[in-house]
């Protein structure tokens, strides 16, 4: 495949063959090395023959191979001649994350650290079969999906402030319950308000080194040893079943003859069925939103409880890594609507842009970057230049180099977990076998990751943070 | 090949979720035997007692859809019922023109402390998916997790 070299940070697959457009590589020398090793170039090129793609089929700093469309991968799609597809969003829609500023320092916690993170770890439900402890009624179910985080809000988990910062409000409003199955809604029941497992976790975080002061100070993040909480997980089951449901359907409608990848299977966005899937797609989006907000409203009562105050704990913001969404972008000088798929991406707005809540209107979209277990995580900003580098799009963490089967070989859990131990960080897990799978070695260098995008442009760094406490799923 | 064929599955390497392939002197040992495969990333089925009874019925447009759907069964009953999945009896395929359906009984446990659950598989993907006969079948499977 030809792959041509336009700076040191962007290659460019040209059009070729079926493709309607080309594909864009966002990646320094060392990253596209890992990027070759998989099967990444190919799914990205395979998205750029899909029908109604506009501009470049794009690929993010930290892209792996996903299935069908590459995870890191951003395509937007006319909302006319294009297409919706499941496999575009990926199997845990609106898998995401969630950040939390506090008033403490280092020093305030250190003494509590091990029994903040005990008492997270009691409080928040994580792992594999690990149901919730609310027992939700299917209409409670149906209300949430419609919902969203504003659900969870009516209910007592949290403010109107956190809705006002996560993006979408907390709640996408073509959300439909009815276009989600039995079986989704049955996989979502025992699941609210649960962290998962696989790559989900919960981290007490510590400010390390600010390097945009102003857009930081925007963001209630003053200084270095301010103590955050980060929150990563998703939709649970009843995304993924919102994925494996529509796919299925998909084929059955659409048929299978000419796609490269089955898992590329799509429908017309106008379609009837694309339009059912958009509608269930953005239930799933709700019912992860309302998933988050749950859980940072347990971790303030935590902190409340063993420091004595929540005071200062405001949220910073809640971004998706995988969704789809209808979107403004000019497109040959003339700004229309699209619908722009992010898979394992970030939206990155930068200033003035209607989405983003007024607080941070003047400064830019909070881009929150979660590193592997144990390692930096970033905090940058969204651009202008972004919108037209990658709709408006940035990486959405470290991105896996090992498999799973690999790392568990190599590694073990509670080695993993002493080495922490002596770097000053506590870990907490339901199982040390998934540990090991997560072992930061398995992934790529989110610094690397990082210094692309703000070298590039599509999302610059505001802060780097560490973890002093890691609770695993 | 034949050193394979032995076997009733084998985890391949796979960056960033899990892949397996599955050998079966027929299509139904197969499947059975991609079942203990997905079952094998997230626990060891060996050591579950098979004492709870699913009866699973699927069907597919093909093959493929089939095979996606049955292990989605496993899933399904991990998440609804915290059922994991120790052995498969009586799988039965069949096939009228383009409509393949499948009968099976999932036999296992529930959820307690006797069981470690390691893994979350979230779906089962036609990624890199692979129905091979070459005497036997062999079926190459990869999940999300």
């Amino acid at each position: 495949m030809e792959l041509r070299r336009i700076d040191d940070n962007t290659w460019e697959i040209p059009k070729q063959g079926e493709m309607r457009v080309p594909a864009l590589i966002y990646a320094s020398a060392k990253l596209l090395a890992d990027v070759k090793r998989d099967m990444t170039l190919g799914q990205a090129r395979n998205v750029a023959c899909l029908p109604g793609i506009q501009r470049m089929s794009y690929v993010m700093p930290d892209a792996h191979q996903g299935y069908g469309f590459p995870i890191g991968g951003v395509a937007a799609f006319d909302l006319d001649e294009g297409i919706i597809s499941p496999g575009g969003v990926g199997y845990d829609i609106n898998c995401g994350v969630r950040l939390l500023r506090t008033d403490y320092t280092e020093n305030d916690i250190a003494a509590r650290r091990k029994e903040l993170l005990s008492e997270i770890f009691k409080e928040v439900p994580a792992g594999v079969g690990k149901g919730g402890v609310t027992k939700l009624s299917r209409a409670v179910l149906k209300d949430i999906l419609v919902k969203g985080a504003g659900w969870a809000v009516e209910n007592g988990y949290g403010t109107n402030e956190d809705l006002e910062r996560t993006e979408e409000y907390g709640r996408m409003k073509d959300a439909d319950w009815a276009s989600v199955s039995d079986r989704a809604m049955e996989r979502g029941i025992p699941q609210l308000g649960t962290l998962g497992a696989g790559n989900h976790f919960l981290e007490i975080q510590k400010v390390q080194e600010i390097f945009d002061l102003p857009a930081a100070a925007a963001f209630g993040i003053r200084g270095e040893g301010q103590i955050l909480v980060m929150i990563h997980c998703g939709s649970r089951g009843l995304g993924h079943q919102v994925a494996t449901d529509y796919i299925e359907l998909m084929e059955n409608t659409f048929g299978i003859q000419g796609l490269p990848d089955r898992e590329l299977v799509h429908a017309p966005f106008r379609s009837e069925l694309g339009q059912r899937y958009y509608r269930a797609m953005c239930a799933a989006v709700n019912y992860a939103f309302a998933n988050r907000q749950m859980i940072a409203h347990w971790v303030r009562d935590v902190f409340a409880k063993v420091l004595g105050s929540a005071k200062g704990m405001r949220q910073v913001y809640d971004v998706c890594h995988n969704v789809a969404k209808v979107e403004k972008h000019a497109v040959g000088g003339q700004v229309r609507d699209l619908c722009i798929h992010r898979k394992g991406a970030t939206r990155s707005f930068g200033p003035g842009r209607p989405e983003i809540p007024e607080a941070y209107r003047s400064a830019g979209q909070p881009v929150i970057i979660p590193g592997s277990m144990g390692t930096s995580s970033y905090i940058l900003v969204g651009t202008t230049e972004a919108e037209e580098l990658s709709f408006g799009s940035t990486a959405h963490g470290a991105g896996r180099v090992m498999s799973r089967h690999e790392a568990l070989r190599r590694f073990r859990g509670e080695r993993i977990r002493d080495d922490l131990a002596k770097r000053g960080i506590e870990l907490k897990s339901t199982n040390w076998k998934g540990v090991a799978e997560e072992a930061s070695a398995a992934y790529k260098d989110v610094d690397e990751v990082v210094r692309v995008s703000h070298e590039v442009g599509i999302g610059r760094l505001v802060a780097k943070v560490v973890p002093v406490g890691v609770m695993k799923g | 090949m034949r050193a394979a064929a032995m076997k009733k599955y084998e985890i391949l390497p796979h960056t960033a979720d899990g892949k397996f392939r599955a050998y079966g002197r027929t299509l139904e040992e197969a499947f059975e035997h991609a079942a203990l495969a997905t079952a094998s990333l997230m626990w060891d089925w060996s050591k579950v007692e098979p004492k709870v009874a699913w009866g699973v019925q699927v069907s597919g447009r093909d093959r493929e859809q089939l095979l996606v759907k049955f292990l989605g069964e496993i899933v399904y009953l991990l998440d609804t019922r915290q059922f994991l999945l120790a052995a498969v009896k009586d799988l039965r395929i069949s096939q009228a023109g383009d409509a393949w359906s499948l009968e099976a009984e999932l036999l296992g446990d529930v959820i307690s402390d006797l069981y470690e659950i390691f893994g979350d598989v979230k779906a089962v993907t036609y990624s890199d998916m692979k129905i091979e006969e070459c005497g036997g079948f062999v079926l190459q499977v990869v999940v999300d997790m």
